[in-house]
This record gives C-alpha cells, sequence and structure tokens, in this order.
C-alpha cells in the first residue's frame, strides 16, 4: 500500500504495462501448449495425416525466437522470396516516404493558397470534397494502367491519400492566422513572400504539422495493403507471401513489426510538432 | 500658416447596414485635424465612437470611406514603415522570442544590415525600455503583460518611425507598471522630432503625456469636437503636476465633456466655419498665476481615476 504511493506515476505504469504484457504472453502461450502437441497421436490422426506439421496460432516463444532470428540478420538477400525483414521495410519506407513527400510538396503550396484565397478556396472546395473520401486502393487500377509501373502506382496510392490531410490542414491553418499578426507583417512593410515565410509559415506551422502528422498515418495504413495487391517487395507482400507460405509465426512477427515501424514515424512527426508548437 | 505634418481632411467611415436596405452606419465624419511635427497628441472619446478605426485609417491598415490623410506632404496609402504601430493588444509573434520580435522589425527596416548591427541596434531599444539581462530571450507567452507591452513599444521604436501609432497602450496594465511605461515613453520621445498620436480612455494619463487633447463626441456621426491644449511645461512630473494651475483647469474640462458634453455635441454641426475643432487653451499660468500663487486644493487631489 504504502510503497505504492511513494513511487512515481511513470514508474508505475511501467511496471503495470510489464505485467500485462508477460500476463498476456503466458495467457498465450499455454492456451496453444494445452492445444496438446505432447500428447501421443490417436491412429486416426496418423492415417489422416494429422501429424504432419499443422498450420496453428504459433506461442509467443516461437515468435519471439523467430523475431530473434530475422532481426540477427535483418538484410539477407536470398532472391525474390526470401529477404530479410529490413530490406522489406525498407522498400515500403522508401515508397512511403517518396509518395508522402512528393505529396507535401505540393499540399502545401497549394494549401497556402487555398488558405489565403478566398476565391480559391471556394472553387477548389468541391473538388476536394469528392476526392477526399474515395479510398486510397481505388485508384490502384487506375494507377496502374496510366502508369504501367506497379513500383510508381504503390506510390501514386501512397500520395493521393497522404495529399488530403495536409492540403485541408495547411489550408485551414493558414486561413486561421490572426489577422492582428498579418498587420504586423503589413505595417512593416513585408512582400508577400516574406509575410508567407516568416509570419504565415510558422503561425500555420502547428495545424500544418497535425495534418502531416495524419498523413503519414494513413500512408503507413495503407502501403500495407497496397504491397499485398503489387506484389514483389515491401512488407506488405512479406505478410501476404508468409500467409501463402502458412508461416504464421512470420506473419505476426511482421505485423509487429508493421506497427513498431509506424510508432516510430508517429513518435517523429510528433517531435516536430512539438518544436513548431507556440503558446500565445 | 504651412501645413502640418500630418493632416486629415474629412475623413468620414461608413459601414454597410447590417439588415439589407436599411441605411448604412456613419460612425463618424468630418473628422479635420492636424499634428505638427514632434507633438504629442492624444485622442480621448467613448468607447465605439470610432478612435481605432481612425487609428488604423493613419497607419494605412484600414482605409476610410472619405477624405485623405497627408503625411509630410505626402497621402498615406497602405501601410509604411514611418508609422509605427503599438496595438491594443500588443500583437507579438507569439513564436519569437522577445528579441526576435525586435530584430524582425530592424531587419525589415534595415534589410542591408548584418546580424550584427541588426542584434546591437535592437539591444539598444530593448535596453531603453529595461527589457535585458536574459528576458529578452523569453517567448511572449513567458512574460508579463507589462513585459510584453514594454517589447511592443520597443519593436516600434526601433524602426524609429516618423509618427508613432498607440492604441490603448496602456489599458490592461495595473497603475504601477503603467506609470512606469508611461515615463519610459516620454523619456524616448523626450530628444526626439517623434510625432506620437494615442489612444486612451485615461484622462489623467492624457493630462501627463499630451501636449494636445483631441476630444471626440459620441457616435454614430461622431466628430473631433474639441482641441485642448495641455500647456503644462515639461519635463513633467507626476507630483508636481497636480500642483500646476492648469492641471485642474484641463482636468474638469475633460471629464466635464465626457460626461456631459460629448453625448450633448453628438451629431452636431461643427461651430467653426472651416470644420476644424475649436481650441480650447487655458490662460498661462506663468502670466497670471506667479504672483497670486494659487492655492492647491487638497480636496481634489483624491481624484485620480
Ligand atoms: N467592420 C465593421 N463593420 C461594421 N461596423 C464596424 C466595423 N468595424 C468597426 N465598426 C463600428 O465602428 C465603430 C467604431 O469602432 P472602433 O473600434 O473604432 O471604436 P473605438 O472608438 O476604438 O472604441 P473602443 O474605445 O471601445 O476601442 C463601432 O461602433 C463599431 O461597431
Ligand atoms: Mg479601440
Amino acid at each position: 500500500m504504502d510503497w505504492n504511493l511513494r513511487l512515481s506515476l511513470r514508474v508505475r505504469s511501467i511496471i503495470l504495462s510489464l505485467v500485462i504484457l508477460v500476463v498476456s504472453l503466458g495467457v498465450w502461450e499455454l492456451s496453444i501448449s494445452t492445444g496438446g502437441s505432447d500428447r501421443p497421436l490417436t491412429e486416426y490422426e496418423i492415417l489422416t495425416g494429422g501429424g504432419a506439421p499443422k498450420a496453428g496460432v504459433p506461442p509467443p516463444s516461437d515468435v519471439i525466437a523467430k523475431a530473434y532470428e530475422e532481426l540477427s540478420q535483418p538484410f539477407y538477400d536470398n532472391g525474390p522470396n526470401d529477404k530479410g525483414i529490413g530490406i522489406q521495410i525498407g522498400y515500403s519506407l522508401y515508397r512511403v516516404l517518396s509518395g508522402y513527400f512528393l505529396a507535401a510538396a505540393i499540399a502545401i503550396p497549394v494549401g497556402f493558397l487555398i488558405g489565403m484565397s478566398p476565391l480559391m478556396y471556394r472553387a477548389l472546395d468541391p473538388y476536394i470534397q469528392i476526392l477526399k473520401p474515395i479510398s486510397p486502393l481505388a485508384w490502384m487500377p487506375l494507377a496502374l494502367f496510366v502508369i504501367q509501373d506497379s513500383q510508381a502506382s504503390a506510390i501514386f496510392v501512397i500520395f493521393i491519400c497522404s495529399i488530403w490531410p495536409m492540403l485541408i490542414n495547411t489550408a485551414f491553418g493558414v486561413a486561421g492566422v490572426r489577422q492582428d499578426w498579418v498587420n504586423v507583417a503589413r505595417t512593416h512593410e513585408l512582400n508577400n513572400m516574406r509575410t508567407a515565410l516568416t509570419v504565415i509559415l510558422p503561425a500555420a506551422a502547428p495545424t500544418i504539422l497535425t495534418g502531416m502528422r495524419i498523413s503519414i498515418g494513413i500512408a503507413w495504413l495503407v502501403i500495407v495493403a497496397a504491397e499485398m495487391l503489387v506484389g514483389g517487395t515491401g512488407i506488405g507482400y512479406y505478410v501476404w507471401n508468409e500467409w501463402n507460405n502458412l508461416d504464421l509465426t512470420s506473419v505476426i512477427f511482421s505485423i509487429i513489426m508493421i506497427g513498431f515501424v509506424g510508432m516510430v514515424l508517429d513518435a517523429f512527426f510528433g517531435m516536430i510538432q512539438r518544436r513548431v508548437q507556440y503558446s500565445e | 500658416m504651412t501645413a502640418p505634418f500630418l493632416k486629415i481632411e474629412q475623413l468620414a467611415q461608413r459601414f454597410p447596414s447590417p439588415d439589407k436596405g436599411g441605411d448604412q452606419l456613419t460612425v463618424f465624419e468630418n473628422v479635420n485635424f492636424g499634428i505638427e511635427k514632434g507633438e504629442f497628441v492624444c485622442i480621448i472619446g467613448h468607447s465605439g465612437c470610432g478612435k481605432s478605426t481612425i487609428m488604423n485609417v493613419l497607419a494605412g491598415l484600414g482605409e476610410a470611406s472619405e477624405g485623405v490623410v497627408v503625411m509630410d506632404g505626402r497621402e498615406v496609402k497602405g501601410p509604411s514603415l514611418d508609422r509605427g504601430v503599438v496595438f491594443q493588444n500588443y500583437s507579438l509573434l507569439p513564436w519569437l522570442s522577445a528579441l526576435k520580435n525586435v530584430t524582425f522589425a530592424v531587419r525589415a527596416r534595415h534589410p542591408g544590415w548584418s546580424k550584427e548591427e541588426v542584434k546591437a541596434h535592437s539591444y539598444k531599444y530593448l535596453e531603453l525600455v529595461g527589457l535585458t539581462g536574459g528576458a529578452e530571450h523569453r517567448k511572449p507567452s513567458q512574460l508579463s503583460g507589462g513585459m510584453r507591452q514594454r517589447v511592443s513599444i520597443a519593436r516600434a521604436f526601433a524602426i524609429q518611425p516618423k509618427l508613432l501609432l498607440l492604441d490603448e497602450p496602456f489599458g490592461a496594465l495595473d497603475a504601477l507598471t503603467r506609470g512606469s511605461i508611461q515615463d519610459e515613453l516620454l523619456r524616448i520621445w523626450q530628444g526626439t522630432d517623434l510625432t506620437v498620436f494615442m489612444i486612451t480612455h485615461d484622462v489623467d494619463e492624457a493630462i501627463y503625456l499630451a501636449d494636445r487633447v483631441l476630444l471626440m463626441t459620441n457616435g454614430p456621426y461622431a466628430r473631433v469636437a474639441e482641441s485642448v491644449e495641455v500647456g503644462i511645461p515639461r519635463p513633467r512630473s507626476r507630483d508636481e503636476i497636480v500642483e500646476h494651475p492648469n492641471y485642474y483647469k484641463v482636468r474638469n474640462h475633460l471629464v466635464h465633456f465626457l460626461a456631459r458634453r460629448s453625448k450633448e455635441l453628438a451629431g452636431k454641426e461643427h461651430a467653426s466655419a472651416n470644420g476644424q475643432p475649436e481650441t480650447v487653451r487655458f490662460p498661462d499660468p506663468q502670466d497670471e498665476a506667479s504672483e497670486r500663487d494659487e492655492p492647491v486644493r487638497p480636496t481634489l487631489r483624491a481624484v485620480n481615476e
């Protein structure tokens, strides 16, 4: 009771997290081993081939062993269907980041334009409203047909899914810049370019970064599905491939890796977001 | 008579009526006045009579419906670095430190200067308002209201404008801070040929700071009705100023105007033919009161706001 109060919230939360981890892994492990592979096979099972390795949910110990094996040599390359997890994630990151930054390069300037000009806002709004709710994967067939290249099509899908949150947030942030600050720029005779860079951009930066953070999250969600469709390389293809091999241990391991990379991406943008945050 | 440094002629501001088909709202009209170079002028009037609107026009941020503003022989069209503005809410850029807020302005004024020159110049003005020793590196959100106001004043002074426009700059400050920043403002202003135009609600502040106080009637159809010359020599000090024979005359005149005449005069045509505000001048105390040595009236002394 007493020690409980003396430990800081941080320490207690870490302890609780570890307890939850151990308990859930324990339950998982036990629930699978009682499924009984230790029990001798019945005659029926031997006859029907039940003794052969069967696809089942693997226990966490297998997944941990797999993780250790994969992470100790992440970049090996034994041909198209056997590459290290590091290489697969590298391909996915390459696609996500190139599609994402391409989208940012367009969304932020256009968002500025929309945010600064009520005319442009009204003119472009219907297009944005129609294009925004389209599932990015719906673009895939069209992209494959027009671009004729699966790699570029995957990048295009990332581009199209990450452009909207950045575009809308930039426009929203720019339009919401306080008139007082714009007046400061005007009384100091700043030209439009200087005003945009030294007043409007920093004023709208927290909102823009929120959009960029949402976009990178969506891009990482979409890349898995996109790579399952286009195949070849990438973490999405890897998951799909291991499922076809009925290697559920690898599937679970790669699911965890997808979550981990997504977390790192989000944390990175969260850090930049805190940098540009200001309080009035 | 030569034209004054700043000349406002037939200024009027009308806004379209909020309900369709209604008459438009005339906030003020027939506003005429001039300000000489180096003069310190305060303008007083009830809330909503259009003081901020006039200031926005002087700053070039807003456009009047009618009339012209001429400064230094040139018509005011759009904002300019020749006119420094201290906004009512400070309007500091919250993502920049106090120092950066000032260098922001200095860099705009002197684009050719090196980093060191810009910094040295900015520090000079931060020192003038007493904001150095670490505080200059803090963001506005980490500064008190008074400190923010000092940064805002330093920023306006650092661009060395010809005309300084202040919109109720001390409204949100406590009396003590207000007093010290008023003194700083006077100290910086004295010895320059800077012209100051300041909005205030505080009669005592106006008398302490200004050479002349402009009085506005109530809106709508507000106008600048009178121009009261304070006529108290400088440098002024807070405790001596109340002993000056003009002090209560001016003060009573201003208070009376705000309490009664601003309403009575509202909407009426100018008494003087040329549309200029009537000049109110009290007899020079040096001539009359020097020998009679008018006694101070302690009963009225406590009237400080
Ligand atoms: N954009 C606008 N549209 C319609 N009316 C406006 C607009 N801007 C200002 N007004 C009106 O003009 C009048 C003068 O406003 P202004 O802000 O200049 O008053 P003020 O004298 O500065 O008052 P205060 O002392 O309270 O600051 C007000 O009655 C206000 O309602
Ligand atoms: Mg005002």
